[in-house]
């Protein structure tokens, strides 16, 4: 979030975001401020304190483009681009609005079925930068994500990939057993940096929760375009003068 | 009911913004029924090892049984609606395009009403029947709202209207309902037992409590302790 924070107060434009497979509170910040053109996710929510209401409204006043995804059709697509192959089939989907009128998505039939059995083809996809919060970087360029697979799958298919971390470590977690399995290695790393409670006000496992009273309420707050404002000047540009977080 | 309605489904995956089904799920377990609960939304300590995609991958598998799937609308043949409805914007699809073709499908939606379930949806996230060449194994058995229990008929694609809960009519039901259903022999849904109260205002509650924090204090008064 640190991150995304930081974004804003570059006033970033036009970017365009993939969840994976769900945006929330980050991209509803982006969007409020402005820095958004696309978002292709396959939902954008605030979790138990709501809608994204920046998100909402944007999308209601025709301000940002939104493809629509189901989750497992984005991992799908990133998986394809981890292999380096242009398509990956997918069950289930044929049906949905969501694969009519779209040119990276296809019906086909199964080459191996001698009965009729249509499959859903998933174009690639290759994100230009993929950017998230870690837990550990290290002085080799690794980062320990965990079980949090899926920011793995994403800087395997990303042509960059930068990440902040709540801690920086000496030596090589990749040579240690037991976290090499939750390690991404610095082969797909561009670039780390350190920042403590960097997730906030989301959470860290084990290191600490998720601040809900805070996202309940920005939820609020975010209602109104007012509102909005108020918590970017409170959280984001004011943040700039101090270091850390409350 | 929801308990009931799971039935006897050896694993069950419950998302994110389905506190009631979760409380269903624990209730079972609370009762020693040996089902196999993964709460997506568990914040520490969920299953997975592989990603957000092992959810998928296992479903796709078959080693999901039952799901839970809700909609800003939902119409007569079953499809939902998770996009958009009255020019209104909704989070979106998540994962229901690909679920509700491979688990036995809970729909469930407190609101009962003819802004929700409507005769036709505005967008269809995951449709509610697919012809017969296209593979699916799983798809809609049921539709729960805060009012009734309707069944699922797949060879008619209609919904039957099973019971009404107390304080509910028949009436009332078809009143606020915006699509046609089949009604014949109509029942009271029952109560839960004084038993099953019980678990639910403390075992499940204390579950529960540290996913769905705010559920929690609405419902059962809980402070959540991070």
């Amino acid at each position: 979030m640190d991150a995304v924070r930081a974004l804003i107060q570059r006033k970033a434009k036009n970017l365009r975001l993939l969840g994976v497979p769900v945006l929330g509170m980050s991209a509803d910040l982006l969007i409020g401020a402005g820095c958004v053109a696309e978002v292709h996710s396959s939902a954008v929510s605030l979790g138990e304190a709501g809608l994204a209401p920046r998100f909402s409204e944007a999308v209601e006043r025709g301000e940002i483009k939104v493809v629509d995804y189901t989750c497992p059709a984005v991992h799908t697509a990133l998986q394809a681009t981890e292999k380096g192959v242009p398509f990956m089939p997918l069950r289930g989907v044929i049906g949905s609005d969501l694969v009519a009128g779209r040119a990276d998505w296809q019906v086909a039939q199964n080459p191996f079925s001698p009965a009729k059995d249509p499959i859903l083809l998933v174009s690639a996809i290759v994100p230009d930068v993929a950017l998230f919060h870690a837990r550990w970087g290290d002085a080799a360029g690794n980062v320990w994500v965990g079980r949090r697979r899926e920011l793995a799958t994403i800087a395997h298919a990303a042509r960059n990939t930068y990440v902040t971390v709540e801690e920086l470590r000496p030596g090589d977690m990749l040579e240690d057993e037991l976290l090499a399995p939750g390690v991404i290695s610095g082969i797909y790393v561009s670039g780390i940096a350190r920042a403590e409670k960097g997730a906030w006000p989301l959470g860290v496992v084990g290191v600490y929760g998720i601040d809900d009273a805070h996202l309940a309420a920005y939820a609020a707050a975010a209602k109104t375009r007012e509102g909005f404002e108020r918590y970017l000047d409170e959280h984001v540009w004011q943040r700039k003068k101090s270091s850390l977080p409350a | 009911m929801i308990a009931r309605l799971i039935g006897d489904a050896k694993h069950v995956a419950v998302g994110a913004a389905s506190p009631i089904p979760a409380a269903a799920c624990e209730l079972l377990r609370a009762k020693g029924r040996a089902i196999r609960v993964t709460r997506l939304h568990k914040r520490q300590g969920n299953p997975f090892s592989e990603g957000s995609r092992e959810l998928f991958d296992l479903a796709g598998q078959g080693r999901i049984d039952s799901f839970f799937l809700g909609g800003a609308q939902i119409d007569g043949e079953a499809n939902i609606n998770l996009v958009r409805a009255e020019g209104r914007r909704f989070p979106g699809s998540f994962g229901s395009a690909f679920l509700y073709f491979t688990c036995r499908t809970i729909l469930f939606r407190e609101e009962h009403s003819r802004r929700v379930l409507v005769p036709k949806v505005e967008f269809i996230s995951a449709p509610g029947w697919s012809p017969p060449e296209v593979q699916r194994r799983g798809g809609p058995v049921a539709l729960v709202t805060g009012s009734a229990l309707f069944a699922w008929q797949k060879d008619k694609r209609r919904f039957r209207l099973e019971s009404v809960h107390p304080g509910h009519s028949m009436d009332d039901v078809r009143a606020s309902t915006g699509f046609d259903f089949d009604a014949e022999r109509v029942a009271e849904t029952p109560l839960p037992s004084a038993e099953d109260l019980a678990l639910l205002r403390s075992s499940v509650a204390r579950q529960l409590a540290c996913d769905y924090p705010e559920f929690a204090r609405r419902v059962w008064g809980m402070e959540s302790r991070d």
